[in-house]
């Protein structure tokens, strides 16, 4: 005969089915709150748009005047223009730029300009900013990838610059070049883009008093990501055109080839004047978005400068020389 | 066998979360510098991912051998639908501000659009027939080859990524990179198929009348 031993648990620790239940809920709640953390920490890490505070206000130049267009469009906002960047040396995404660029340092830095003019100098950055007074320009700021800003550049026609080098008779355009230092440009070290970065105008687009060396914004001294400490403006150009932190400028007898033409010679060409009738092979051209608003503006032709610049395009096909 | 409805909940709650985030961000006006934009690139994203994620379902289920994983296609692919509406609604919304003409336009003379149509048209009629109800009106084979279209929307998603980037092409590389292997996989499966067949363990054998 069997004797049934008593069973060793005892029934009050027997978890009532109340409790069972409870604690099963309790770890499903806890497995749907810490999935749906990680994965909302995974989402902002992949995708948040980086916002850097820019603190670190940049030193003050002489400035003058307010910031709207002769037409009444109000300048862009400073954070905005200083965290949307197209830099390829430091980040293909436009919101990491600035976050990339905070630490690069722009001085010492000297401009070589030479090639073929009679008097090639090297530049000190210092010297070269004192050529001729800087000066307030709000321009229209058009980017090839359809969105647009209104930037309070502070600069001073190039024209200053190539008139004290004194270009030589079959000099017939001007080619730009960016630093290459991967180890202040991070970026360098992909290749993204083959550097350095060039860019180049015909010697009368160059000459024009709207073309700017730009070494500000907003009164102040350029950041880096915005092409610190010299960049080209060419406001009736492409975005693309205006190249950043130039450490060369040679005048030359042939059309340089400027990168994104050799990169992609259907989509961009060396003239890259802004037209709103070419379409750029997988987009329109006739609309753009302007930082800040919410609704489309139609692009103007030459992006609204027609009247100063259509003259050194008498006689061309825009529609082949894009 | 775990717990599959519960499975199934969570999939669904981590599913909605990127979304979720989305609307939260474009309340506190949290979406950059160019929120249309940010906007138009992240629904896109997530309907390549989510439509990715559907098409690992079956490799996954098969290598691992966890056979309830068929649980979550259908709610993933159509997360992949749900984003892609978003994708599509940003686009006609904040690029063409409704203007069915100019869409009409870009749909015709841009590649990079025409795909990217090609696809979310695919992924309509796959949504639609996801039900229990249509899976048994249309009968298993006919449903099973509808639903092979599922392939060609994800290649014209992937693809229309790829042809809309400027320069680094990095990341719709990388999704690419993944779509070819779930392909693969599936070719291997079809045409070599013992290369990925689960050894079959040891099973009783069962005694046979002579």
């Amino acid at each position: 005969m069997l004797i049934k031993k008593s069973d060793d648990i005892n029934s009050s620790e027997i978890t009532s089915e109340e409790n069972y239940w409870n604690r099963r809920n309790f770890i499903r709640g806890a497995v749907l709150a810490g999935t749906s953390v990680a994965t909302g920490l995974l989402y902002r890490q992949l995708n948040t748009p980086g916002r850097e505070a820019n603190k670190a206000e940049p030193a003050s130049l002489p400035t003058t005047g307010g910031y709207v267009t002769p037409t009444g469009e109000a300048a862009t906002a400073f954070e905005d223009i200083t965290n949307y960047n197209n830099f390829y040396e430091f980040s293909t995404d436009k919101q990491a730029v600035a976050r990339r660029a905070k630490n690069f340092v722009a001085r010492p830095w000297t401009v070589e300009v030479g090639g073929l003019v009679h008097k090639p100098k090297t530049f000190d950055l210092d010297d070269l900013l004192k050529i001729a007074p800087l000066e307030d320009r709000v321009y229209r700021h058009r980017c090839v990838e359809a969105w647009s800003m209104v930037i309070p550049w502070l600069g001073f026609s190039l024209s200053k610059l190539l008139e004290q080098v004194e270009p030589m008779g079959d000099a017939k355009f001007v080619k730009f070049i960016t630093l290459v230092d991967p180890q202040r440009m991070p970026n360098q070290r992909d290749d993204a883009l083959p550097w350095p970065y060039v860019e180049g105008l015909r010697l009368d687009e160059a000459m024009h008093p709207l073309t700017t060396l730009a070494a500000g914004l907003y009164g102040k001294t350029l950041l880096p990501q915005n092409g610190a400490p010299l960049r080209l403006v060419v406001p009736w150009k492409y975005g693309f055109k205006g190249i950043k932190s130039i450490v060369q400028i040679l005048l030359v007898k042939d059309q340089p080839v400027n990168t994104w033409n050799a990169v992609g010679p259907d989509e961009y060409g060396f003239y890259s004047n802004v037209n709103p009738k070419v379409s750029h092979p997988r987009w329109t051209q006739a609309t753009e978005r302007r930082i800040g608003e919410f609704g489309l503006r139609d692009t103007l032709m030459f992006n609204g400068y027609g009247d100063q610049v259509a003259g050194l395009y008498s006689g061309m096909d825009l529609k082949a020389n894009y | 066998m775990p717990d599959i409805k519960f499975a199934k909940l969570a999939v669904l709650v981590n599913a909605a979360v990127p979304a979720s985030l989305l609307f939260w961000d474009a309340y506190h006006h949290r979406l950059g510098t160019n929120p249309p934009e940010f906007v138009l690139h992240t629904t896109g994203t997530l309907t390549l991912v989510f439509l990715l994620l559907s098409l690992a379902v079956t490799p996954l289920r098969k290598v691992l051998g966890l056979p309830w994983m068929v649980q979550f296609r259908r709610m993933l692919g159509l997360f992949a639908f749900f984003h892609g509406c978003l994708h599509l609604l940003a686009y006609t919304w904040f690029d063409k501000a409704f203007n069915l003409r100019a869409i009409a336009t870009d749909t015709i003379k841009r590649p990079f659009i025409f795909l990217g149509m090609l696809g979310f048209l695919i992924l309509v009629p796959l949504a639609v027939t996801s039900t229990n109800k249509m899976i048994k009106r249309l009968g298993g084979r006919r449903w099973n080859r509808l639903h092979k279209m599922v392939y060609v929307a994800a290649i014209s998603g992937v693809l229309h990524y790829y042809l809309l980037v400027k320069a680094d092409t990095r990341i719709p590389l990388a999704f690419g990179a993944v779509l070819i292997a779930l392909l693969a996989y599936r070719a291997i499966n079809k045409f070599f198929p013992s290369m990925t067949e689960r050894k079959p363990g040891r099973r009783p054998v069962m005694p046979t009348e002579s």
